[in-house]
């Protein structure tokens, strides 16, 4: 089943269905309120933007249409929700290597939430927090909401708030940590792009794939197409890069560990990015070589250098920055340094296989 | 004098008509939930409004950010309001601004995880009577930077102290426009570092107890490089005697202890009518970048560099480290008050380095030099000895405009 099936299947466990058929009996049709997405001043509860049919199921409004990334950002390993509303008789328009334009009017939605046991992903889901971008005339408008103890709505946190997890692990280990949502300004510490504010999961390399909807099995980007949601896709998807599923074992080692580079630190680590002046660029489309951190020597690594020479030591994982910060939940030293506080273990592991490869 | 009265009339009305309408004053106090309410408090305030965090102790666990322009966060006293990181759990530094035209002052930042204040591409950024410090000593697990602007421009650091930082006390990295005076840098590895930065003036500063006093550093690799026009002058730089805790793989280890200054790399940089005294290595040196590296557009030698008008106390006496053997090796020991590595390209060892690139001194009768010819060393093993005739290296570069701020007219 694809990651969305499993997705929609969770939603209902969550009583999605139930609320829905309530909400179709008594003659309420959940639409999107334009008038919240645009206001000055962000709306106090989540609810208030009408994105959700249920929002405690995440089963989305009419004209809410839920996408996945190929490689996601770890964000400790929380289960996300993603929706792109943009409004009707508008589109999106197609750009090659960054996120698509959306029109003012536009909103992304992500929601995070973790299962009380990792080894049944879709029972027992609280929902932590739900992030909006809103596109206004001047720019993007990022906030992050944090849901209730009753899951029955969420309220704006514009100073972030923490969030203590205990949970059971895949392995059926016990898992314990403090989730951070994001202040207004951390938003920006990711979501930047030479100063202003953009969408980070939306770029066609990541949403390339075939995805399961409801009804049919089709490459994401021609379905964004087919309802509208997007304009100016190139006619033979097939010629668009696409990024590998990180976790797939069927493709290349190096096309793994650089999809995960690109979606986990590339958004700071980019010629433009708030990571600039780290010199250290790892975009998808980065060539091998000093930028990309091979045989580069650290600028303001302080004890984040972990006592090693350089960002990457072809071959010596053990002799690699890049590797000692993955691994590391120390502040200071971790990275990326915003938006997790656990290891993401099976990606330290990839990418101590990747840096052992390289010559 | 009609003239002049009219057109002070005519400035007047025009700044009244530029200033913010509604400057608000907001006012942060210790007590529980203070670091929400500094989150908070930073992210909503408007242009032009003060955020004044009164005296107190803040234990905060989380970074503080900035993101709007033209605001001034103020404490009541680096010594009486403290933001103390001790317990961080979240973010890079303690405070990260963003924003253009923000002066920072009167509070400490103390225990950072990262580093302390830092200011990412920010232009008009002011950091003034501020103490970041590390309070369990020089450890290498203390943050690197303590007072950190970096991609920034008119960038103003005075009155500032920084103690215990395992990189350099007050960096400045890959900006233009730079002040540091009247600041205090103490018990760092580097007290002050410029680093790939373009004009700077580093003025009646104090750096002592650090590994090494005051760097001016280019390096490879970096999308702001060839680091040019910097003055360093009317310093005290002196006992720099506390060994190199740099984590290992920051730049900042090759620093033996017991420096002054150091230029490495860079382009017309005038060191002049500071006081140095107990600098165990040595007072003075000009090297090449060390390493290895891949970047074709990275200049690696030191080129103009004019050293005049200092005074030197003792020193040299306890070269240290990797550094300081290679020196005292050729030079002996004690090592001289200036020492110049003497590398430079093959092309120009086999022809002439044209005049402004070249390395002058001109000081007083008995200061000390030696010219390590490290080149001919290469070449030429089997005859070489340095040069220490200081007289072969008279002259001088044209005077440099100081550098002026627009946050600092009237000054």
């Amino acid at each position: 089943m694809s990651k969305l099936g499993h997705l929609r299947l969770a939603a209902r466990r969550l009583g999605g269905t139930t609320v829905a058929l309530l909400a179709l009996c008594s003659g309420v049709v959940a639409a999107p309120s334009n008038a919240a997405i645009m206001a000055d001043k962000p709306p106090r509860l989540l609810s208030e933007f009408g994105f959700f049919e249920d929002a405690r199921a995440q089963a989305p409004a009419e004209g809410v249409v839920p996408f996945e990334p190929h490689t996601a950002l770890f964000s400790d390993g929380a289960l996300k929700f993603r929706f792109v509303y943009v409004q009707e008789g508008k589109a999106a328009s197609y750009v090659a290597d960054e996120a698509f334009a959306f029109p003012v009017g536009s909103a992304l939605i992500k929601s995070f939430a973790f299962p009380a046991d990792f080894r049944s992903p879709d029972e027992k889901v609280r929902l932590i927090e739900t992030r909006v971008m809103l596109r206004h005339e001047d720019g993007w408008q990022s906030w992050a909401y944090l849901w209730n103890e009753e899951q029955s709505d969420a309220e704006l946190k514009i100073a972030g708030a923490k969030v203590d997890i205990a949970i059971t692990g895949e392995g059926g280990e016990p898992v314990s940590f403090t989730y951070s949502v994001p202040n207004k300004n951390q938003c920006k510490g990711c979501h930047q792009l030479a100063g202003e504010i953009v969408p980070l999961g939306p770029k066609a390399r990541n949403l390339n794939f075939e995805l399961s909807y409801d009804d049919e099995t089709t490459n994401q980007l021609e379905h964004w197409r087919d309802t509208g949601l997007l304009e100016g896709l190139p006619e033979d998807v097939s010629a668009i890069e696409a990024v590998p599923d990180w976790r797939d074992e069927g493709a290349a080692l190096d096309a793994r560990a650089r999809a995960w580079l690109d979606v986990n630190c590339a958004h700071c680590h980019r010629r433009d990015g708030p990571a600039s002046n780290s010199g250290l660029y790892l975009t998808w489309d980065e060539a091998p070589g000093p930028a990309l951190g091979i045989n580069k020597r650290p600028v303001a690594a302080g004890r984040g250098s972990g006592g090693r020479l350089f960002d990457i030591a072809p071959g010596d994982p053990d002799g690699s920055i890049l590797n000692f910060r993955v691994e590391s939940t120390e502040p200071g030293i971790m990275m990326p340094e915003l938006g997790r506080a656990r290891e993401d273990a099976t990606a330290a592991a990839l990418l101590r296989e990747w840096v052992s490869s390289l010559r | 004098m009609r003239f002049v009265k009219g057109s002070l009339a005519a400035t007047a009305i025009v700044s009244c008509l530029v200033l913010p309408a509604l400057a608000a004053e907001h006012r942060v106090e210790p007590g529980p939930d203070a670091n929400e309410r500094l989150i908070e408090t930073l992210i909503l305030a408007e242009p032009g409004d003060t955020v004044t965090i009164a005296a107190g102790r803040y234990d905060l666990v989380d970074g503080l950010s900035l993101d709007v322009d033209e605001v001034t966060v103020r404490g009541e006293g680096a010594d009486r309001t403290v933001l103390s990181f001790k317990g961080q759990a979240g973010a890079g530094e303690g405070l990260l601004v963003t924003s253009n035209r923000v002066v920072l002052e009167d509070f400490a930042v103390e225990d950072t995880k990262g580093d302390g204040v830092k200011s990412k591409g920010s232009d008009q950024i002011t950091f003034r009577n501020l103490r970041v410090e590390w309070t369990g000593g020089a450890k290498p697990e203390n943050g690197a930077y303590g007072v950190y602007p970096v991609s920034s421009s008119n960038v103003l650091i005075e009155g500032v102290t920084v103690r215990g930082a395992s990189d350099a006390g007050i960096y400045v990295g890959q900006s233009e426009d730079i002040i540091v005076r009247n600041s205090l840098a103490e018990y760092n590895v580097a007290g002050i570092e410029i680093e790939n930065s373009y004009r700077a003036d580093v003025h009646g500063n104090t750096a002592r107890h650090n590994t090494g006093g005051i760097l001016i550093f280019d390096l490879p690799n970096l999308p702001v490089q060839g680091g040019h026009d910097i003055r360093v002058f009317d310093n005290d730089v002196m006992d720099n005697d506390t060994p190199n805790f740099a984590p290992e793989g920051n730049i900042v280890g090759i620093v033996p202890k017991g420096m002054g200054v150091m230029v490495m790399a860079n382009r017309n940089v005038h060191v002049f009518g500071n006081r140095f005294d107990r600098n165990g290595t040595t007072h003075v040196l000009i090297a090449a970048y060390p390493n290895d590296y891949e970047d074709d557009a990275y200049m690696f030698v030191p080129r103009g560099v004019y050293v005049h008008g200092n005074t030197y106390g003792e020193g040299g006496g306890e070269p240290d480290g990797e550094v300081g053997k290679i020196i005292s090796d050729v030079s002996g020991t004690p090592v001289p008050d200036i020492v110049w590595d003497g590398v430079t390209r093959i092309p120009e060892y086999f022809s002439w380095v044209s005049a402004e690139d070249r390395i002058y001194i001109d000081e007083a009768d008995g200061t000390t030099f030696a010219n390590l010819k490290m080149i001919s060393q290469m070449l030429l093993p089997w005859g070489w000895w340095p040069d220490t005739d200081i007289a072969g290296y008279k002259g001088s570069l044209p005077e440099m405009e100081p550098v002026t701020l627009p946050q600092d007219e009237g000054v």
